[in-house]
């Protein structure tokens, strides 16, 4: 059986945790046995409908109170016992904020190996092979495991979703006990800055600024266009960040965040190979730039050589009309 | 003259008092760096050996390290302590240890370990917990970068604390220490979460966090001239079979080449109508 962790946030599953599910369903089915979820928490029970449609005939809800706040050692805890009660083949992670801190900590406290960030996975002879990029995306590994059970951290944005099936399924209930001071380092509070909206590894397009915004306040043209485009967000390059036009949150690239979205624009991004490594995963690229040499046009779809300032307000107007329509 | 002297006496007097006050309050920090090739690299393979070609890669302290180990000095600036550096890896790793010496760390200690890179996290996290609870007990927090870039694992800071059974807060913008006790920012998406901590801790460090300083050339010389310790797998009761990757790395490759697409010039509204109908028509992805 394969077992995939299924994360809230704030009362809501996370999409990216549904990718998962997804691909583990396709897993199982390679393997010929089921995919099965667990959601941890307090008061979480109400979630598992909308987990059973993207392919788990069960959902394990762990719930204790002391799990209402997000902790790595709660987690693992909770998870560890669950998985050592049921034996699942494999463990699926997102590669996400909560699944990259928790990932490990279960691996370790099982005393397994773990691949982080897939972006590939296949069963070969009844295994998990799982490829991951290494240096940002500069190579590939394909890799396997020699212990059991095989647990993976998948991508954000990577994976299709299923088409959504039967909303019923099978809800196995447990009340997990945990030791009050076992739980060490929880989340108090979660802050959010204003405006923050869509993180750019989960948005499906990303609209990205560099060097040539020329200014903090330039930014604001990108925003504009993030508010039409949907499930959007501001990425942008490393000099843009460096010169602190923008925090850092938003930089793609080997010392931001490597990317995939469905689309992604790059506006007065030279394209260095830092950069590049970070978003070339990309499924589409278009890119606006002064310097027809910019090595961003050996990687983007379609490439406009211009003033990125005149460029914008037709190309806001254009989209507007499209995605009214 | 005789004022002078005075100073002099009464700076001495005062001295064993901080001192005292100085053990009470120190913290040991331990910081552990990772020397990776730099972010400029063109990454080659060896497919023969299944591993990445060294040759003409120029290697540097792990971007995210270089945070570690500013926040470090910080936190024993800001009140006393230690701050030792630790790397898992061959004696070319000496250069990035020399590094964080001249950056200002007090301390440096090589754990060797001649296996090439394994990708394998709990086997780096497994060395380092062994040598935390062997060697260096006195620990009070563990100061890691996010992710080496390279392997990009972002798994050894957790295992860590697992192994160790200690909090973790990982990928931190913001850390704030007060007595036992520490706060800390951690990147989620699109927000932060606040998480808090009881020393002793795990922390990794994201951009952010801090802006690295420069060695100094009075740190570069003195770095020179420190010994650097050198503890093997041996040392750490360590056998090849406590230490063996349970990760096998079956292919490295590149990856595919993306084809450079249309390019166009011309007046910008007409350049916008292109690339929207290629963004509606072709890609549909608008």
């Amino acid at each position: 059986m394969i077992l995939v962790f299924i994360e809230t946030r704030e009362g809501k599953v996370k999409k990216s945790s549904l990718e998962v599910l997804s691909e583990g369903k396709r897993r199982a089915g390679d393997l010929n046995t089921e995919a099965h979820a667990v959601l941890i928490g307090h008061g979480i029970e109400g979630l598992a409908p909308g987990v059973f449609p993207f392919g788990a005939s069960k959902v394990y809800v762990l719930e204790n109170t002391l799990l209402s706040h997000y902790s790595a050692s709660g987690f693992s805890q909770a998870l560890v016992s669950l998985v050592e009660e049921i034996k699942p083949e494999i463990i699926l992670f997102s590669a996400s904020s909560m699944g990259k801190d928790l990932a490990p900590r279960v691996a370790a406290k099982l005393g397994v190996s773990l691949a982080t960030d897939c972006t590939v996975t296949a069963c070969k002879a009844g295994k998990l092979e799982v490829t991951r990029p290494i240096f940002a995306g500069k190579a590939l590994a394909t890799i396997s495991f020699k212990s059991s059970p095989q647990i993976a951290s998948l991508r954000p944005n990577v994976f299709p979703l299923l088409e959504p099936g039967a909303t019923e399924g099978e809800v196995v209930k447990k009340d997990v006990v945990i030791p009050e001071d076992q739980v060490k380092g929880q989340v108090d509070e979660i802050l959010r800055e204003e405006g923050a909206e869509m993180d750019v590894t989960e948005a499906d397009v990303v609209v990205s600024g560099g060097r040539g915004m020329k200014g903090p306040e330039n930014f604001d043209l990108l925003k504009e266009l993030t508010s039409i485009i949907p499930h959007s967000a501001v990425g942008a390059s490393r000099s843009a960040v460096d010169a602190e036009w923008i925090d850092h949150q938003h930089q793609v690239g080997q010392t931001g965040k490597t990317v995939s979205p469905n689309l992604y624009m790059a506006f007065g991004i030279s394209g260095a190979i830092q950069h590049l490594a970070g978003m070339s995963s990309s499924k589409f690229i278009v890119a606006v730039n002064k310097d027809p040499e910019a090595s961003i046009f050996k990687v983007a779809d379609f490439g406009i050589v211009g003033d990125l300032f005149q460029v914008i307000p037709p190309l806001k107007e254009e989209l507007k009309k499209i995605i009214s329509e | 003259m005789s004022l002078l002297l005075i100073l002099i006496v009464s700076f001495r007097c005062e001295y064993p008092k901080r001192d005292k006050l100085r053990k009470e309050e120190r913290v040991n920090i331990y910081v552990f760096v990772k020397r990776v090739p730099d972010t400029e690299s063109k990454i080659r393979i060896n497919h023969e050996a299944n591993t990445i070609n060294e040759e003409g890669l120029n290697f540097v302290l792990s971007p995210y390290d270089e945070y570690a180990v500013e926040e470090a000095l910080r936190v024993r600036e800001a009140g006393s302590g230690k701050v030792t550096v630790i790397t898992v890896g061959t004696e070319e790793a000496l250069t990035t240890l020399k590094k964080c010496l001249a950056m200002g760390a007090d301390e440096a200690v090589l754990l060797k370990d001649e296996t090439p890179e394994t990708y394998d996290g709990l086997r780096t996290a497994k060395i380092i917990a062994r040598a935390m609870e062997k060697k260096f007990a006195d620990h009070t927090m563990l100061l890691f970068g996010k992710q080496s870039v390279g392997a990009d694992n972002a798994q050894v800071p957790s295992m860590v604390a697992e192994l160790l059974g200690l909090p973790q807060a990982n990928v931190a913008t913001k850390l704030k220490i007060e007595g036992n006790k520490g706060i800390a920012h951690r990147e989620i998406e699109g927000a932060l979460e606040k998480v808090s901590l009881s020393l002793p801790a795990v922390i990794s460090a994201q951009k952010g966090l801090n802006e690295p300083r420069y060695e100094t050339l009075k740190g570069i010389m003195a770095a020179k001239k420190k010994e650097i310790p050198v503890v093997t797998l041996a040392d750490l009761d360590l056998k090849d079979e406590d230490v063996a990757p349970l990760l096998e790395v079956i292919k490295l490759e590149s990856p595919p080449q993306r084809q450079a697409g249309r390019v166009i010039e011309g007046e910008p509204e007409e350049a916008a109508k292109q690339m929207v109908k290629f963004l509606h028509e072709e890609a549909k992805v608008i």
